[in-house]
Formats: structure tokens, sequence, C-alpha cells
């Protein structure tokens, strides 16, 4: 089949460039410039689906982005696309595409039998039908055989093997849509020396005007058009995107968009970029759709809009038919029954509800001239055919016999819609427009102007002017005015009669289908049905008849919907309003919003100096934030968790060095800094010395633990504070506030080195004597004491390295923390590691470091500062200062906090050898009947191979006064519960001689 | 997204913000009133229209500053550094 009904010219495709596709199996051709639709109705190809619910024929309705029917299965493989709308794809060499929603073929489908039995599908059916039985779960039952039924394509179930792209801009005026209104205003904003972006959702720029007769400025349409993009081509001002569709209005003029870029381009290009572009000022000239009227088998293959069936002939050169009727309330049609007939197709008749008188605009007279047979004060009321309309019957409005008229296509329009989704997106509110029975923008906005149809002004003379005024306004709006002010474009306007509104055409036989939503299958007789059961407002009639919920969004259906649900509600049609426009107004790729921000590149990777070094022994790594942490370094045959418990065991024996690069380190100095932490810690700070460090402890607001983490005094006016690696970028805002915001008088300048500083901690009975052998000063036990700082050189095999060497522990033994300079972090690592040889130094990850930390009882803010625990719920009451004033403490003096039933932190001993469930509540009995009360939870845990048993930390009701209770431990999802033994949270060397050694 | 006018560095989209909450909420002194502070720490006007809000340029400066943003339509009616007056107040 050789493009049967493709027209000997005319046209934007290129003849000379034949491309060949396929769809189901069967070969066709056509030529580049086509759509995907424009190829199939080249062909003939009429019926290109099934519908959503009663797998109904359908065929190509639209020539745009508001296709409800063709939407079909494109490409195989990891490329595969399903709802594809056929009539915006562009065609290209090699396309294979399926239809979706049938077996076992399109034109014999089994899932039909939703059509005959569809008096027992409703709408709502489901909501009545399959919530039955209440008590079980059935509708999970029923939902597997209704999703099968119905649905659209398959997604693909490979890896997208494309990428995409984002790209940021910025512009004077953003100007929506490139037709006759849109280029006039990109002209005329451009000419003031703003800066603008011109978009457009097709591959070519002139919108209606594409292949179209008509005249501007004295010559065809399509000179003018070469013109102006010429003439905006060849500004450095102006960026022009086509193939560009505007999607969304966000706020501060945020406008998204989504360019098709590599579809059928060079290797390398992205599938497709997001835009996000902030326009000062937007010009909304996004045209508008036409919509239908409802009549019985308004579906069948060969039906589709007047307007579309123009665009066919005039841009793509394709004859929709042979025989056509047009079925039309207003005079845009008439244009589409003259180009009909210009291409050689038979219009049988002409359909016109309005008195004959009533049709007496510029086009209608023109049909008449042309010898067109027009049928005024009628009606289609049916369609006939199976797989493609046949035949039409007409009646009189006024009554009386009817008359069927073969035909094989059927060209409806019941007026049009201005697209004002974007304009109402940026809050713009909607006005009923009774001349054109739509609604059109409606409220001034000061940041976007609608243009043309978008603004409810029809016709090109219209379009051009409104166009170019809004340019000029946008780019006023903008900061720029015209030197001189240019002429607008000209066309004739054309003289048009008034539209009567006709939304459908009764009908008196029962099971007639008339379609107000083609692509979920939505009817007059649904939305009568909804009414009667007390969906009045449009929210609900939407919802509850999944009208305009489509991938079209209801382009073609919302204006009809509404207004069918006006008249068996006895309202007017303003009175029942408009359901909420957001975006995206056309479906917008998964792929293309996170862009190139997926997989590892979806959130930064942090790694310390010592990475490397980590990954080349062979570390599991564990994210901490963003940060990559070393777990555990399990050697060869070795499971993390046993390399773990070796790690511990080593630093408890001999020594061990973990990296802690991560912890948050933040540099105050200024006159005010003891003053400062006073009031920002728990315990004092005036008291500290130069040269000692002090544990912190940070309270929200309301008395909970914020944070914790050492702080130390490097100088008179100079601190370094290091906060939980969770919470460094919190506790520094919150410092910053502080300062900024609360105590703006207190002199404290507080910068993040975090990034600036790597840190190692060397701990263990023989960390001493590593240190020893690398740094120039006495690390003595008199000398260096605990809790002191030093600043010192760092001796390796690459040099000497600046470092300030703290000697704090968190494992519970002898311990220094070294810091140097972030790029001299490897090296000071390599000497500590290389020093600490002949005492069988290991490195440790973060799962030694925890295991170690619960055998000391130490807190970590998270698990057990959970962020409803205060101070003395951790045993650290006796911190808070009682001299001095500090953040929390006003909430703290509440009654509750020191309620004697408090969760307090305990150690838990498993008994019996058991492992300590993962997530366990703590209960006094195991087999009380649910609910069983709850005393507490375990908070962290885990095998102590210094102590040989499952330990834990928990939170207990009153459990300080429980050491020494036996409680039990259970998870009833691991099925599991275990005795524990209460005791004080710390296991291991409680007073704390180990670290003085 | 909102368009921020940060007071040091000009209009910047919000992504390079944080926010911080009601401005209205002043840190009492330290011996106010328990009632005053549980007022301080838990109750919040929730306006629809004018509302005086903290944000921190969290991605620039790192400064915190007020901004005045009507709560139904996100217009941002003025903004502050810390001590200098809110533009933008209800009448």
């Amino acid at each position: 089949m050789t493009q049967s009904h493709r027209l000997p010219e005319g046209g934007i495709v290129d003849r000379s460039r034949p491309l060949r596709f396929s769809f189901d199996g069967a070969p066709y051709e056509g030529y580049a410039g086509d759509t995907l639709a424009s190829a199939l109705l080249a062909n003939g190809v009429h019926l290109v689906g099934r519908s959503f619910k009663y797998h109904r024929p359908r065929g190509i309705a639209t020539a745009g982005v508001e296709e409800p029917n063709a939407l079909l299965q494109i490409d195989v493989g990891a490329r595969t696309e399903p709802n594809v709308r056929a009539s915006v794809f562009p065609l290209r060499e090699g396309l294979v595409a399926a239809s979706q929603n049938r077996w076992p073929s399109l034109s014999l489908d089994a899932g039909a039998v939703n059509d005959v039995a569809s008096r027992l599908i409703p709408a709502g059916f489901y909501y009545k039908t399959f919530m039955w039985p209440a008590t079980s779960k059935a509708w999970l039952r029923y939902e597997h055989v209704i999703r099968h039924a119905a649905g659209m394509g398959r997604s693909a179930n490979a890896p997208d093997p494309d990428h995409y792209e984002h790209q940021h801009a910025h512009c004077d005026v953003m100007v929506i849509g490139a037709g006759p209104a849109g280029l006039a205003a990109a002209r005329a904003a451009a000419m003031t020396g703003a800066r603008v972006i011109l978009c457009d959702e097709h591959p070519v720029f002139g919108g209606s005007l594409v292949g179209a007769s008509a005249m501007v400025d004295d010559g065809p349409a399509a000179a003018w058009i070469d013109a102006t993009t010429r003439e905006l081509k060849g500004s450095s001002l102006v960026t022009l995107l086509l193939r560009t569709t505007a999607f969304g209005h966000y706020d501060d003029n945020l406008i998204g968009l989504i360019e098709c870029v590599g579809e059928d381009s060079a290797d390398g290009a992205p599938r497709e970029r997001l835009w996000k572009v902030r326009a000062k000022s937007v010009v909304l000239a996004s045209g508008a759709h036409e919509r239908a009227i409802a009549y019985a088998n308004n579906d069948l293959p060969g039906t589709l809009l007047a307007g579309a069936a123009r665009t066919y002939i005039d841009r793509y050169a394709v004859r929709p038919g042979s025989r056509a009727v047009v079925f039309t309330n207003n005079d845009s049609a008439y244009a589409a029954a003259l180009a009909l007939q210009r291409a050689g197709v038979a219009v049988a008749a002409v359909i016109d509800p309005r008195p004959d008188a009533a049709i007496d605009g510029q086009w209608p007279r023109e049909a008449r001239a042309a010898g067109l047979p027009i049928v005024p004060g009628a009606a289609v009321a049916r369609a006939h055919g199976r797989l493609r309309v046949r035949a039409v019957d007409v009646v009189p409005l006024s009554g009386g016999a009817g008359r069927r008229i073969e035909c094989d296509v059927v060209c409806v329009s019941g007026g049009w819609n201005p697209a004002v989704h974007l304009f109402s997106q940026a809050r713009g509110r909607l006005r009923y427009d009774a001349e054109h029975a739509t609604f059109v923008p409606g409220s001034a906005l000061s940041q976007m102007t609608p243009a043309g149809a978008a603004n409810g002004r029809f016709g090109l003379a219209a379009a051009l002017d409104d166009g170019h005024a809004a340019g000029i306004e946008a780019a006023y709006r903008a900061g720029f005015a015209a030197a001189s002010a240019p002429q607008p474009p000209r066309a004739a306007a054309i003289a048009t009669g008034a539209l009567q509104p006709l939304w459908s055409v009764p009908t008196t036989r029962k099971g007639d289908k008339r379609f107000v939503d083609l692509q979920n299958d939505v009817t007059v007789a649904d939305i009568a049905l909804a009414a009667r059961e007390g969906y009045r407002s449009v929210e609900h009639l939407k919802r509850y008849t999944t009208l305009g919920m489509g991938t079209d969004q209801g382009k073609l259906s919302n204006v009809v919907g509404l207004a069918l649900l006006a008249e068996v509600t006895g309202r007017s049609i303003p009175e029942v309003g408009t359901t909420t426009f957001r975006p995206p107004y056309s479906p917008v790729t998964l792929g293309a919003i996170p862009g190139h921000a997926t997989g590892k590149e979806m959130e930064p990777t942090r790694c310390t100096a010592m990475h490397d070094w980590h990954a080349e022994r062979g570390a599991r790594f564990v994210n901490t934030g963003l940060w990559k942490r070393p777990h555990s370094y399990p050697r060869a045959g070795e499971s993390p968790d046993d390399a773990a418990n070796r790690e511990a065991t080593n630093v408890r024996s001999r020594v061990g060095i973990v990296d802690v690069s991560t912890l948050g380190k933040i540099e105050l100095q200024g006159n005010d800094v003891a003053e400062f932490l006073n009031r920002a810690y728990i315990n004092r700070w005036d008291t500290l010395a130069v040269g000692r460090c002090r544990y912190g402890v940070m309270l929200r607001d309301d008395g909970m633990v914020l944070d914790d983490g050492t702080t130390s005094r490097l100088a008179p006016t100079h601190y370094l504070m290091t906060t939980t690696t969770v919470n460094a970028v919190k506790v520094m805002q919150h410092l910053q506030h502080l300062l900024q915001i609360d105590w703006p008088e207190l002199e404290v300048f507080a910068t993040s080195v975090t990034e600036q500083w790597a840190a190692a901690a060397l701990s263990g009975p023989d960390a001493r004597r590593v240190l020893a052998k690398i740094v120039d000063i006495d690390v003595s036990n008199g000398a260096f004491a605990f809790l002191a700082v030093r600043e010192c050189r760092v001796s390796g095999a690459n040099g000497e390295i600046p470092a300030r060497v703290f000697r704090m522990s968190y494992s519970g033994e002898l311990a220094f923390e070294i810091h140097v300079p972030a790029d001299r972090g490897r090296a000071m690592w390599e000497a500590v590691i290389a020093a600490g040889e002949e005492f069988g130094i290991m490195p440790y990850g973060t799962e030694a470091m925890s295991t170690l930390r619960i055998e000391k009882g130490h807190v970590v803010i998270g698990p057990e500062a959970d962020g409803r625990t205060t101070a003395d719920d951790l045993g650290m009451g006796s911190l808070v200062n009682a001299a001095k004033w500090c953040i929390g403490k006003p909430m703290l003096a509440r009654a509750a906090l020191s309620a004697p039933d408090r969760w307090q932190l305990v150690g838990l001993t498993a008994q019996d050898g058991a492992i300590m469930p993962r997530g366990a509540k703590i209960v006094a009995d195991p087999d009380h009947a649910l609910p069983n009360p709850m005393l507490g939870h375990v908070t962290s845990w885990c095998w102590s191979p210094n102590l040989d048993a499952w330990i834990a930390l928990a939170l207990v009701a009153n459990g300080r006064q429980r050491h020494g209770e036996t409680l039990w431990a259970v998870s009833p999802l691991a099925n599991a519960k275990v005795r524990v033994t209460v005791g004080p949270p710390c296991f291991i060397d409680p007073e704390g001689g180990r670290l003085r050694v | 997204m909102l368009l921020i006018p940060c007071p040091w560095c000009g209009p910047r989209s919000q992504i390079e913000f944080t926010y911080g909450g009601d401005a209205n909420a002043k840190r009492p002194a330290p011996g106010a009133p328990e009632a005053v502070w549980y007022a301080y720490v838990y109750l919040r006007d929730n306006p629809a229209g004018p509302h005086a809000e903290r944000w921190l340029h969290s991605a620039g400066c790192r400064q915190w500053f007020e901004v005045r943003r009507d709560t139904r339509t996100h217009e941002i009616l003025g903004c502050a550094r810390p001590g200098e007056t809110l533009p933008g107040a209800p009448a």
C-alpha cells in the first residue's frame, strides 16, 4: 500500500524523502515531515486503537497534542514507549508502531465484549461492585483482572538507554506558541531589544498558518512565516525552540519546557531536554483546541475534528477519506469543508444546527458558492459502521424524519476552546465567553499576557493584531519599550457568524453511546448518571466518571462535559465552572525530570581524603548522609561482621585507627565565644582553659537533645567545635541563626571547616606508643593529659605535616584524634599505619566503632537522642549547668520532662546466649494479651566480642530504677522474644580508667 | 519555584535557600516566664496572606534574612536584613 490518500501537491512533507515504517507488523511508507498519524492516514489507515474501557474501535481524531485515541506503542525493547500520540510524533525511517489495548488483534478484539455488556459497567461501576464483600480483600483480587482488561500500552522492562539533560535559561519575554500570534509577539518584543525565547511544540513555525492559503501583509502566509522566522533567527537576542512544549507555569514566572532533541538525530544527543526558563514576562500564544459534539457512535474511526481534517490536507497533503460529512455549529468548519473539496474529497453534506439565515459568514458563503450542500437546522444523530464510519443519520432539530447519508469520514466542530492551561496555572481567572461558548482569560496578570486564540481572539487578523500588542506589552513589563512603534502584520478580517452552542444530539435509543471523553470512555449518559447520584460539583464529576483524567487531560472533553453537567443540573455553565488546571500541559517523560541526576549522579558523593586508601584495602563502604565511610575492612574469606568484630577486639587489646574526617568541624573566633558556647551548650565553657577540650550537649528550644560533640579552646578567642556527621549542616545553620538573628551583639565568627581538615582517631592501649613515634611533642600522660589539645607536626614518609592532636576517646580506650589539612590526610593516615605496624595496628570501620561505643554506653544522635529525649533521659542530666542559662533550659522545667515514667537510657544484656532481635520492644511479659504494654525499645544493639554476649542500649520507662531487673526484648515481626538483664548503659570500664592511663 | 530576593546577593532561585520559619517568633529574654517560652517554642500563626518568615541563603552568602510572602499567591512583598524593617506590612 503506497500512500493511496496522499495529494499530489501541497503540504510541508518532503516527497523526495520517503520513509518506511510499520504499524502492527504491516509495512507502510510516508514522507519526511509527516507525523505518524498523517503517514497512517496517507495510507488510508484510520483504525489505530481500541478504547480504554469498552474496547471500541478508534481512529485518529485530531492533528495535535489533544489526541485521545491514536495512542500507540512505539519501538521495541528498551526504547519502547507506550501511549505515544501519533498525531504529534514525527515519522522516521524504520519506525515500528503498534496499537494498544487489543487482543488478539486490532480488528478482532475479545475485550469488545465490554461494549456489549456496557450496561453492567456504568460510571463508577468499580466503586459499587468490586468492593463486595467488604470484609475480604476482594478489590485486590478483582483489580488484577480489571488492570489487564483496561489500560493502555506497556512500559519498557529494561533500563532506559537514552539520556536527558537540563538547561536553565533567563529571558525578558518568553513567547509560548509560534503560530501567527506568537510569531507576531516575538517579533514585536525582539524589536524593543528584549531577550526573547520563542517555543513551539511542532517541528515547524507557523501553527495554524502552516500550509494554509491565507495572505499576510499582502503575500502568502508561508512567505510571512519565512521572513519573520529569518528575522528572529538573525537576532542574537532571540532563542527559537521547536518541538518544545511549555508544560507548566510555576511561581515567579518559571516556565518548564520539554524539548524533543534526539529521537531522530545524531548519536550522543540527549533524547529530551528539560528547560527551566525564568522569564520576566510571558506571552501565552498557545492557540485553541477544537471540541466535538456528542452523538451516537461519534467515536467510529473516520470521525475527526474538522480543523484536524483541514490540517491533514493543508499541512500534510493527506486526504482523510473519499466522501465526507461535515457537522458543525460554527463557521470554522466551512473552511475545512472547502479544503476537503479542494483535496478532491466529495463533501456529501455540511450539517449545521443553525437556521439558514444565521449561516452567512464569509466561509459559509464561499461554501455555498462552491456548491457544497448545506443542511441547516439539522444535526448528526447517529453514525453507522463497524471498524469505520460508513453513514450518518441526519435529523432536523425541529423534529420529523431524518435521512441517512453515506460517507467514510465525518468532520465535526463544536467550537473552539482557548488553551488557557498555563494562564490558569499562573493563577489567572477564567471568564465564560457566551459568544464563543467557552472559557477565556478573564483577569489581567502582571507577568503573563495571553494572545490570539488563547486569549479568545479567534481568526488570523485578530491573532496577528493581538499577538503584536501582547509582544509590545510583555516587553514593556520587562522594562523595554519600542523606539518607534512597529507596524503589526496585517491580514484581511474574515466575517464570521455566531456559534450556536450544541453539546450533544439527543437520542431515544437505549444503549446508544455518545462519547464526551474518548480516551476514558465517558458518555453523555455517564454524566447524567453522576449528576443523578449527586455528583454536582465539576471536581466530583471528574473523579467519579474519570472525565478528563486521561493522558489528554480532557483537552477535547472538559468544556463539553461541564456544559452537559450544567444542562442536567439546570445551572449555567459559569456556575458549574472548570476543574483546576495543573501542570503538565501534556505528558512529560519521567526520565527528563531527573535529567542526569540518576544513579551515581542522583546526589553528590562525599569522600574523605583517605577514601582511596580504604578502597585499596577492600573496605566495604556505608552511606552516612552523602559521605562514604568504611563499614569494615574484610580480609579474604571474612564476612563484614567478622571483620568488624576482629577490628573492635583489636582496639581493646592493641590499637586501631578510624577515619573520622566526616565529623562536622566549625571554627569559632571572637571575644564572645565562651559566652556564646555557654548559651548554646548545656554545660559551662568560660571555665575551659586554652589547650583543653570538653564534651558538650546542645538542646533544641523545646529542651530535647539536638546534637553533641567536643569543643576545644585553641587560643583565648579561638575554638574548634565538632558536631556529629549527620548534623553538621543543621548545627551550622543553627549557630548562624543565633549569631545573625538572635544575638547579633555577640562577637563570634563561625566558619565551617569540615572539608578543610582530615581526621583520624587512634585508639587502643598502644595508641600512645604509636603516636610517640611520629609526633614532635611529648605525649606522656603528664605532658598531654586526657581532654587536652596540642599542635604539633606528624612526620611520615613524605615529610612533616602540621597537625592538631586531641586526647579524647569515643571507644573508651586510650585515644588521640589527629586533625591535619585535608590534602595531607592520606599521608598522615599512612604515617600512623606505618608507625603502628609493629603494634598490630588495624584500621577499623563504623561497625567496629559502633560496637565500641555501645559497649561504652555512648549515645548517638538519632537512635538514642531521637528528638524526644532530654539530657536527663540519656543519663546526662548532671551536665546541665545550674548556674547559667542555655537554649532549651526554660522548657526543661516542665513537669512532664522529669516524670518518673520517663524512658531512660539503660544497657541490656541478652540472657541464655540469645541473639538480640532487631528493632525490639521491651515488655515485662512476652505472653501478655495484646496489646502488650510497652516499657520501651531497643535503640542500638550489637554482638560484643569483648563481652562475648549480645548487648543493647535501650530507652526504658523509669530505666535507671530497673537495674538488675529481667525484662523481655520482643519482636513480633521476627517472632523473637529474648530475656534481657537491665543494667547501666556502660558495659566496659565505667570508671574510665583506661582512657586516663 | 520562588525567586527570592536575597538582600545581599539579589534575586536567586529558591533551590539556594533554606526555610527558617516564622520571623515573628522572637527569642524571649532568658528569664521570661514559661508561658512566654511556650508561645515562642510552639505557637505559630498560620495566616492566609502576607507572612513574615526567615530564609537562609544556604547555598549562597550564608546569611539569614526576612521575607514577607503572601501564602496564598507566593508573591514576595519585600525582604530585609536582620534589624531592618521588613517592607510590605499589612496596613
